[in-house]
């Protein structure tokens, strides 16, 4: 039997990562201009701001990070590869990194698909503190690296369910919430867990906007049971790397199964509750939004129907509307934890 | 410069639909995507941007007009008004075609249940009998109903706006901002026939 042997690239042939970085920013640069040139006077900055970004989306993303922790990029590329089959994993194609990263929702940064990856930039996640508090043995301020160390990453491929009925496959890098939560000794008290993004109004522009309607912070909660679930990940990476700051640096939730604004971004407070706590789109909507936002096709958002979803990258002609699966395909690991509740009233 | 202004406004307000039009074209040939990940999104709120800026940008002209002193700003109204209803035509058409694949079943049900769209709709429905007596010989058979009929601009503007308001997440500038330039541009228009120093008034004096 013939053997291959892999071939030695010789070291000539690799672009040092320097070179390869200002590359990319050459290529982001240059694409501008000649967008801009080609825009000028057509598209009003208006609707740059809004939308046109997806203009851009195809120009290689950035991280936006002010500086990248060693210790958390080693963590990150360190990952171990999901288990080729099972939940934590799926067949389905994966939405490229460019996508992920530049089209996506984060509030903070703007309401346009494309803010968060122009308006973040420079985003500082060090120092990155997270006050633990509530119902538990161990409160406390903990440090990125305390909060981060103790865990190893693993890799979580899942698809990934906007309200706004689109939807992609990405692999996370993470590791289970439920592992972190049990280090602060949750008590009896706790029935809910509540997490809150970081507010800066000097590096997240819509924090400063009047026209608003979020009252910051961005706040989310799970009841104890969900965030204990093995499928509920401490999302820290994106396919091999540390989070970009658009996607949430330095920690997000990821809640498979339920729509994508309840996997809040860029977490500075976890506190165990006794009550239900806020969410903040049900606050601001909450005929519309709901705390548990299961995905669930039977249940439309008033103003849309939640049936379908449209998988990104989509295209024109050929587009990728596929049918939208109860829990978002997870019916089997988790419907469960809703028997016996109607979820036509607990959206 | 007679000849050469009216041209000009004709090319521009062309512009974004060429571009548009160019990047679809890409995108049936394959070619470089312009439309980011989530295409038929991003055609739809482009093309409904378009359609409520020349809408407003009609009402514009009357104001204007005597503000500035400018008679010669009607000679745009007419193709900025078709303009506009030109890119509500192609707004619905992405919608159509490309949100719905033109599915009649569940255009009927879109169109019925969710009231954003029976609203945009409407304003859809209301442009066509103006977009098709903006013609000369329309306007001089109509007469005095000529410009009874087209007030229904201001109603079209309004439905624009509600229906612009009504898909909002989370920040309310552009609803804010086109909801205000209706309002002043409306206001000025019914000030304006009650109140002689209002239709005295002009910033550029003769």
């Amino acid at each position: 039997m013939l053997i291959k042997t892999r071939k030695e690239i010789p070291s000539s042939e690799i672009t040092p990562e320097s070179v390869y970085k200002d590359r990319r920013k050459f290529l982001r640069n240059s694409a501008n201009v000649a967008v801009g040139a080609a825009a000028g006077g057509l598209l009003s900055p208006a609707a740059m701001a809004q939308s046109g970004d997806a203009l851009f989306a195809r120009a290689p993303a950035d991280l936006n990070l002010a500086t990248k922790p060693e210790w958390l990029v080693e963590k990150a590329a360190n990952r171990t590869d999901a288990p080729a089959s099972g939940p934590y994993n799926t067949d389905e194609e994966l939405t490229p990194f460019e996508d992920v990263t530049t089209y996506n929702n984060f509030y903070e940064f703007g309401t346009g698909k494309g803010d968060p990856s122009s308006n973040a930039s420079e985003f500082k996640i060090e120092p990155w503190t997270v006050e633990v508090a509530g119902e538990c043995a161990k409160p406390g301020t903990y440090n990125l690296e305390d909060i981060l160390g103790p865990h190893a990453f693993e890799e979580r491929v899942y698809r990934m369910r906007c309200v706004e009925a689109w939807s992609m496959v990405i692999p996370w890098v993470g590791f289970s919430l439920g592992d972190l939560l049990k280090r602060f000794e949750p008590n009896g008290n706790a029935n809910f867990v509540a997490f809150e993004t970081l507010v800066d109004r000097d590096q997240m522009p819509a924090q400063r906007s009047r026209f608003a309607t979020i009252d910051w912070p961005y706040q989310e909660g799970l009841r104890m049971d969900e965030a204990m679930h093995p499928l509920t990940i401490m999302a820290t990476g994106l396919y091999d790397d540390i989070l970009p700051a658009q996607n949430g640096a330095p920690l997000r939730l990821v809640v498979p199964w339920k729509y994508g604004f309840k996997n809040i971004k860029s977490i500075v407070k976890i506190e165990f509750t006794r009550g239900m706590p806020n969410n903040t789109w049900n606050d601001l909507q909450a005929s519309e939004y709901g705390f548990y936002a299961n995905v669930n096709p039977q249940v439309s958002h008033p103003r849309w129907s939640q049936a379908t979803e449209r998988r990104l990258p989509s295209s024109l002609f050929m587009p990728r509307r596929i049918e939208t699966q109860m829990f978002n395909g997870y019916a089997d690991e988790v419907a469960s934890l809703y028997a016996g509740m109607d979820l036509r009233r607990n959206y | 410069m007679r000849y050469i202004l009216k041209p000009a406004v004709f090319f521009l307000c062309a512009l974004p639909a060429v571009y548009l039009g160019y990047a679809v074209y890409l995108a049936f040939t394959g070619g470089e995507n312009l439309l980011g990940p989530d295409p038929a999104q991003f055609l739809s709120l482009e093309t409904g941007e378009w359609a409520i800026r020349l809408l407003i940008a009609s009402l514009a002209i009357t104001p204007l007009r005597y503000l500035l002193n400018m008679p010669t700003l009607f000679r745009f109204r007419r193709m900025i008004g078709l303009y506009a209803y030109f890119y509500v035509c192609l707004h619905l058409i992405v919608f159509l075609w490309f949100l719905l694949g033109w599915q009649w079943g569940s255009i009927g049900r879109e169109i019925a249940e969710r009231p954003y769209i029976t609203i945009g709709f409407a304003a859809f429905v209301l442009l066509t009998p103006l977009a098709a007596t903006s013609f000369n010989a329309a306007q001089r058979k109509l007469g005095r109903n000529w410009k009874t009929l087209h007030r229904l601009a201001y109603a079209c503007a309004i439905l624009a706006v509600l229906h612009v308001t009504w898909i909002v997440r989370s920040s309310y500038f552009d609803a804010v901002l086109y909801g205000g330039l209706v309002f002043v541009f409306m206001g000025y228009r019914v000030l304006r026939k009650y109140s002689g120093a209002v239709r005295g008034f002009t910033l550029i004096p003769r």
